[in-house]
């Protein structure tokens, strides 16, 4: 097969050696797991379990909300002792909510669990894409992007080309190339799966060429059902070889247009580990409870891969690789290039961690001073995405966050590539991704605004209103009250009313004193009974009639 | 003679083009005064009234007819400052007054009356309530103007500032490198270490 070759990139050291010397370990349940109800792109589930109550394996405990998010399970069974805001990983070192089980050690599926579907290629595709969204499945390689959203192809749109991304996303990951190694056939049944559901042409299975040993293992473990239009194909290790959109312009010579997805080029782009999750809840009826995990650098004693649960401290995983070794500095989440550290190893393994990063003081020595750039231009030489860097990192600078985007900064995959080669060591993606957060948030601002606008000048339009409306009120019955004078007539009716009453009374009166003992009680109705033009003021009426005291 | 149909050529062609602009302004004349909407969408829209004007708009008519200056405007900060520089390039001023943290008010609701002060005052129809019964803030719409507290009879309503959770928080802004920083703070730094 003919590949091509994307723009730029860094031909980076391999480090995966150490770290699959051994086999894939499968931890244990840690006796207290911490599970984040936000560990995808988009929002964050919301917890439908309650403190106290006991939840078995598999069981769902974070809802999702909206199209892009995805469901939460609980990766073991025991009981649920608190639901609050915990650590979690993220570069903000800040808390989220996060849901604590206490592991009562059964691990046991309780009568959730989903019915396991061996049949599934006679299933309606609907129902599959919905096993899929069940079983929170996310993107493994490490973005964790709700998964049924990209089985979900817009109407018009047809996907011809299936591509597996098994090139490791970064130097040190080696993940994948384990899983491939370990269980390539459920990695094969997922394909099959996918290939199902997206009805596609061919599937394209990328493995870098510094992986022999499992491309060795898939050429091997080929199933029938695939051969003839599954392509395994070796692909140069290149870094960032396993960016989706690199990725594609090296297999096919095509590029995902600015602003689009695969989707739009007719392709879709998933990691090996995210197939395994699919076959393991189509065929199993297992939710995506836990993943493989890299544990490596030169900051642990025994480098090794780990099959992790959902919601075990950082700190187990490490225990399980042989511990820290004695002068370890630091904890990244992710791989070097694009990875982030983190300050406490209470904090838990989610979905999106494909590795775990120990290293010592002299292995991330500090950066050189950071000086003036000098526009050499090698930033824009090594881009992947064909950008120019230096001009964004002029435009951040100057916040001019229109030309920025002009300049296509949203194309920016945060590679790193450019800061690696930077002789004036300017930290450039921190300036890419503060300009980036920095637009979302004004565009927030200027939604909140409107929305505020809208309602400041519907208020303004309603006191307005009433105001006019009290005036004409006024009005209206100025000139009644103006009428009836000028008529007499209203008055003349009162008056002859006025009149009766005064009459009666008078009447009574001197009947009562005509007989001096005799009072018969007759409860003659007051005047204002009488009054059919004087409804309104009736409230005005009552202290003289005295009938309420 | 040459010089006569010159003339007439030229003057001419000046009647004529005077004509059609004539003509063209009176035809396509706009109504509204479009920069006063471009200036009001800067605006943050917090109706406080702090820059002295009744609302937003009034202020961004101020500002279209030359009678204020851009810098009275807390909530927006140092960035709207710079965006109505921009736009109607003007120099940018430094902010009149502090920039203002973002915040909600909150009532606490154990100690609310239920008079409707607050309702009446609330520039967004962001409090909801009645006469006797407990009033409460919708925090989604508040826009954090204050003008609620002050009429409050018993000083229920509190400003708290919206915290930083993980969905708001955003990257800083790289610190820049030394060699860029202005001289003065260098020479300080220097004597500071001596």
């Amino acid at each position: 097969m003919h590949l091509h070759r994307f723009h730029g990139g860094l031909k980076l050291p391999d480090e995966t050696a150490a770290s699959t010397a051994d086999p894939v370990l499968v931890m244990g349940v840690p006796s207290r797991l911490t599970v984040p109800l936000g560990q995808h792109i988009g929002e964050a589930a919301e917890p439908c379990v309650q403190v106290g109550d006991h939840v078995t394996k598999g069981q769902r405990i974070g809802q999702s909300k909206g199209y892009i998010a995805a469901h939460v399970h609980a990766p073991t069974s025991g009981e649920i002792i608190d639901i609050d805001l915990y650590p979690v990983p993220h570069p903000s070192g800040l808390n989220a909510p996060c849901v604590v089980i206490q592991a009562d050690g059964r691990d046991e599926w309780g009568d959730t669990r989903m019915e396991p579907w061996l049949d599934w290629d006679t299933r309606d595709l609907r129902k599959l894409r919905q096993r899929v969204r069940d079983g929170g499945i996310v993107g493994l390689g490490g973005a964790a992007f709700p998964t049924a959203v990209k089985l979900n192809p817009r109407a018009g749109q047809r996907i011809h080309t299936l591509i597996v991304n098994g090139a490791e996303c970064e130097p040190y990951i080696s993940a994948d190339d384990m899983l491939l190694r370990t269980a390539p056939e459920a990695v094969f049944e997922g394909i099959r799966i996918v290939a199902h559901l997206l009805q596609v042409e061919r599937v394209l299975f990328a493995v870098e060429d510094n992986m022999p040993e499992a491309m060795r293992t898939l050429t091997e473990t080929l199933p029938e059902e695939l051969r003839g239009w599954l392509q395994l194909v070796s692909v140069p290790a290149i870094y960032p070889t396993g960016g989706e959109r690199q990725l594609i312009k090296v297999l096919t010579g095509q590029e995902v247009p600015s602003g689009g997805l695969p989707a739009d080029i007719g392709m879709v782009c998933h990691n090996p580990g995210t197939f395994r999750a699919i076959c393991d809840v189509v065929i199993q009826g297992r939710p995506l409870v836990s993943r493989i995990v890299t544990v490596t650098g030169p900051g642990v004693r025994q480098p090794r891969n780990v099959e992790a649960l959902i919601g075990t401290p950082f700190a187990d995983v490490i225990a399980a690789a042989g511990g820290y070794a004695d002068d370890v500095d630091r904890l990244v989440m992710g791989g070097p290039m694009m990875g982030f550290a983190v300050h406490d190893d209470a904090i838990p393994v989610i979905k999106a961690t494909n590795c775990l990063l120990a290293t010592r003081p002299q292995d991330t020595p500090p950066p050189g001073p950071l000086m003036p750039c000098i526009r050499c231009g090698e930033c824009a030489a090594v881009c992947p995405a064909q950008l120019l860097p230096q001009q964004l990192y002029w435009q951040a600078k100057a916040k001019d966050f229109d030309a920025i985007q002009d300049y296509g900064l949203f194309d920016c995959i945060e590679c790193g590539c450019c800061a690696h080669v930077c002789p004036s060591n300017i930290p450039l993606v921190q300036y890419y991704r503060y300009a980036k957060n920095e637009i979302w948030a004004r565009e927030k601002e200027r939604q909140k605004s409107d929305i505020a606008r809208d309602r400041y000048e519907f208020r303004q339009e309603r006191i307005e209103r009433e105001e006019r409306e009290k005036a004409e009120r006024m009005a209206r019955k100025k000139a009644a009250v103006k009428k009836k004078a000028a008529d007499g007539e209203g008055d003349s009716d009162k008056q002859a009313a006025i009149q009766a009453a005064l009459e009666r009374a008078r009447a009574k009166k001197a009947a009562r004193a005509a007989e001096k003992q005799g009072g018969e009680p007759t409860a003659t109705a007051p005047s204002g009974d009488a009054d059919p033009g004087a409804t309104k003021p009736s409230s005005a009426d009552t202290p003289h009639d005295g009938d309420a005291r | 003679m040459s010089v006569v149909y010159a003339i007439l050529a030229i003057g001419g062609l000046a009647a004529t083009f005077g004509l059609i602009l004539g003509f063209a302004a009176q035809r396509f004349r706009v109504e509204a005064d479009p920069v006063v909407d471009q200036i009001d969408a800067l605006l943050p829209q917090t109706q406080c009234g702090q820059c002295s004007y009744p609302g937003c708009r009034p202020y961004a008519e101020a500002i279209a007819a030359g009678e204020a200056d851009i810098n009275r405007c807390p909530p927006g900060g140092q960035a709207t400052v710079q965006a109505l520089a921009d736009l109607l390039d003007r120099e940018p001023t430094p902010l009149e007054e502090e920039e203002q943290e973002k915040a909600v008010a909150i009532i606490d609701e154990n100690l609310c009356i239920g008079c409707t002060l607050c309702i009446q005052a609330c520039p967004v129809d962001a409090i909801l309530g009645a006469a006797k019964q407990m009033h409460t803030v919708i925090e989604e719409e508040c826009t954090g103007c204050e003008l609620c507290i002050e009429p409050c009879p018993v000083d229920c309503i509190d400003m708290v500032p919206i915290q930083a959770d993980i969905t708001e928080w955003r990257w800083a802004e790289p610190a820049p490198s030394p060699i860029e920083r202005p001289i003065h703070t260098i020479a300080d730094g220097s004597r500071a270490s001596d």
